[in-house]
């Protein structure tokens, strides 16, 4: 985008901004817009030279500064901001539904209140934003979790899980210092110090199988930070295991919905594919699963296991 | 870009806003800073990209003529009540609500829509609060199709895309958009396909290259009773169509046991539980995961699709 395409629609918000405003100071203006003071005093500058046709005195934008507040009095006619595009309207009303549609996350009285006002605001403009959607998912046992979680969270106090781990179909029995609720890629978590491991981890809530609050406060040491993101919900860690899978056509859903290190496409219909995991177990289901669809390549080890999983279980079909 | 350019163009905002009567290009040239250098031909250019500009900042520029008699030349406007964002107040826990909802998107170009909204919104006299950290709402888009299918959607248009689905090789395919989806943590389009003459959901993460949009604006109508969330839900997993009988050892199979319309216990203190499905493949899929802790005792289709993964896997 243009530097004049960023910069229009900002002068354009900046002046009724300042004008509903009177006495801001420069330096929250410039923070509410995410630009420098410095930026911001261009922008002023700027603004001092527009107005209307004539461009005399009276029909220039004119404002006041004192110290290091504005005040803006003459807005030559741009009173209100611009309406919202389809794709503003979008990013609000699609965000808001997204909300909503999970249960316990917040008061839904207050969502749908907040999308009926966006909604009408923005007119004709909301309308795309139908097409759009963010599932999301959840099981009816959630809703027993949630409110506990958030309480815990309100009331800064421990929780004592009883947790089902996927990867080794076993259901855990851990002490977590709650930190933050997250709904990230269609699902809810609890983000916590876990007492068990010692280290900060991701709890969904639809795995969650019992959950009490505990009379103790939740005391997450000073090193349990808040995951980044901003690289996805799954980060390797130094002790991974790297697997090396080659996956024929029924099997490459598994190189999408898995962080891959690298997958390559052998273009006879394979792609070879190599996970990091924490935890092999995850990859001799998986490798069970896929059947002939998949073939574990490395580490050599775990070929030997998947095969002794598949003729263990075979064994039970031969009675 | 040059402050030139953007002091130009807010006094020509200015200007038509400002205007009741439509202005002819040759009182706007008058009228406006910045118009005046340069012969008559380079100022017409400029004036078709300065209005291009504006309309892509969804600007809404009204064009007409003063007087029906004399076939006068076209002039312009800005109509307020089309340009202004209506009054809106919201209370404080409505406020807060939307500033939870603005930490949702999480890239481009979302983000950035929201980021501009809340500006327009906050000089509409919001003051929608940076929410506390204690809830992250995240969703994310990175696949570089996104952009170009939202647009589509946004614009009622047909997309053209090479698309690699599931075990085959990549091939192009035409598609009048009608929405796009995310479900869990992927994103998805939902179309006509125009060759196959039916609807089909593509991943983005599959369309490889670019996107290009063909056809006119608006040329595409969704279905009146088009329900994207339904669509995701028959994604998601079909209606259950036959029932499994499956042995699980004691503690296992939990996602299995959550699904279980009844559990038993047999002779040997394993559990048999009912469990719904809809296509025995998929459904051989999950139990032979479970290695030796699952057994599927019937029906015969699911229990032989279990068996034919595991002896595969035996060799």
């Amino acid at each position: 985008m243009s530097g004049s395409l960023d910069r229009l629609p900002r002068l354009l918000a900046l002046v009724p901004y300042l004008l509903s405003h009177p006495g801001a100071r420069a330096a929250d203006v410039a923070a509410l817009f995410e630009i420098t003071e410095q930026q911001l005093r261009k922008d002023l500058d700027l603004l001092w030279v527009c107005g209307l046709p004539g461009h005399g005195p009276g029909d220039l934008i004119d404002m006041e500064l004192e110290g290091d507040t504005i005040t803006l009095f003459e807005p030559a006619g741009v009173t209100r901001p611009l309406r919202l595009t389809a794709d503003e309207a979008l990013a609000l009303l699609v965000a808001l539904r997204t909300l909503a549609e999970t249960p316990g996350l917040v008061d839904r009285d207050v969502v749908s209140r907040t999308l009926a006002k966006i909604e009408e605001a923005a007119g004709a403009a909301a309308g795309p934003a139908d097409r759009v959607a963010v599932a999301v998912e959840h099981q009816t046992g959630e809703d027993q979790v949630l409110p506990v979680v958030r309480q815990a969270l309100a009331e800064n106090r421990r929780v004592h899980l009883s947790y089902h781990v996927p990867a080794r179909d076993e259901t855990t029995e851990r002490d977590v210092d709650p930190m933050r609720l997250l709904l990230v890629e269609g699902h809810t978590y609890l983000e916590g110090w876990c007492r068990r491991v010692e280290g900060v981890r991701l709890f969904r809530l639809d795995r969650v199988v019992g959950i009490t609050l505990l009379d103790l406060p939740a005391e997450p040491p000073p090193e349990a930070a808040p995951r980044d993101l901003s690289q996805g919900l799954f980060q390797p860690s130094p002790g991974d295991q790297l697997v090396t899978i080659a996956l024929q056509p029924g099997a490459h859903w598994v190189a999408d919905y898995q962080p891959c290190e690298s997958v390559e496409d052998l273009g006879d219909g394979t792609l070879v594919a190599r996970v990091r995991t924490p935890d092999t177990a995850w990859v001799r289901r998986l490798a069970l699963r896929l059947g002939d669809q998949a073939r574990v390549l490395e580490p050599a080890g775990l070929v030997d296991q998947v095969r002794a999983d598949a003729r263990a279980a075979l064994a039970a079909y031969d009675r | 870009m040059s402050a030139k350019k953007t002091e130009r163009l807010l006094n020509l905002v200015i200007c038509l806003l400002a205007t009741r009567r439509y202005l002819s290009v040759q009182e706007i040239r008058d009228a406006v800073p910045g118009y005046e250098s340069g012969n008559e031909e380079s100022f017409r250019r400029m004036f078709e990209r300065d209005k291009e500009e504006l309309r892509e900042l969804g600007i809404p520029l009204e064009t007409g003529t003063e007087s029906a008699v004399h076939d006068d030349e076209l002039g312009y406007r800005i109509a307020r009540r089309d340009y202004e964002l209506p009054p809106i107040s919201l209370s404080p826990d409505e406020a807060a609500a939307l500033g939870l909802a603005a930490r949702l998107w999480q890239s481009a170009p979302l983000a950035g829509a929201t980021g501009n909204a809340l500006l327009k919104l906050r000089a509409a006299g919001i003051d929608a609060p940076e929410a506390s950290g204690a809830l992250e709402p995240r969703v994310g888009a990175t696949e570089p199709a996104f952009a170009a299918c939202l647009s589509a959607v946004r614009d009622g248009r047909a997309l053209r895309f090479t698309y690699r689905a599931s075990g085959r090789s990549p091939e192009e395919r035409t598609v009048e958009a009608w929405g796009v989806v995310s479900w869990r943590g992927r994103w998805y389009l939902v179309g006509f396909d125009t060759a196959r003459q039916a609807s089909r959901v593509f991943r983005l993460s599959r369309i490889l290259g670019p996107a290009v949009p063909i056809g006119p604006e608006h040329d595409v109508r969704p279905p009146e009773d088009l329900d994207l969330r339904a669509l995701v839900e028959r994604m998601a997993g079909e209606q259950p169509r036959s029932t499994a009988r499956v042995r699980l050892r004691p503690g296992a199979g939990w996602a299995l046991r959550r699904e279980a319309t009844s559990s038993t216990i047999d002779a040997d203190g394993w559990d048999v539980v009912e469990v719904g499905y809809s296509d025995p493949e998929r459904f051989a899929d999950r139990v032979t995961g479970y290695g030796a802790d699952a057994v599927v005792l019937s029906p015969d289709e699911a229990r032989a699709a279990v068996v034919r993964r595991l002896e595969s896997l035996a060799r």
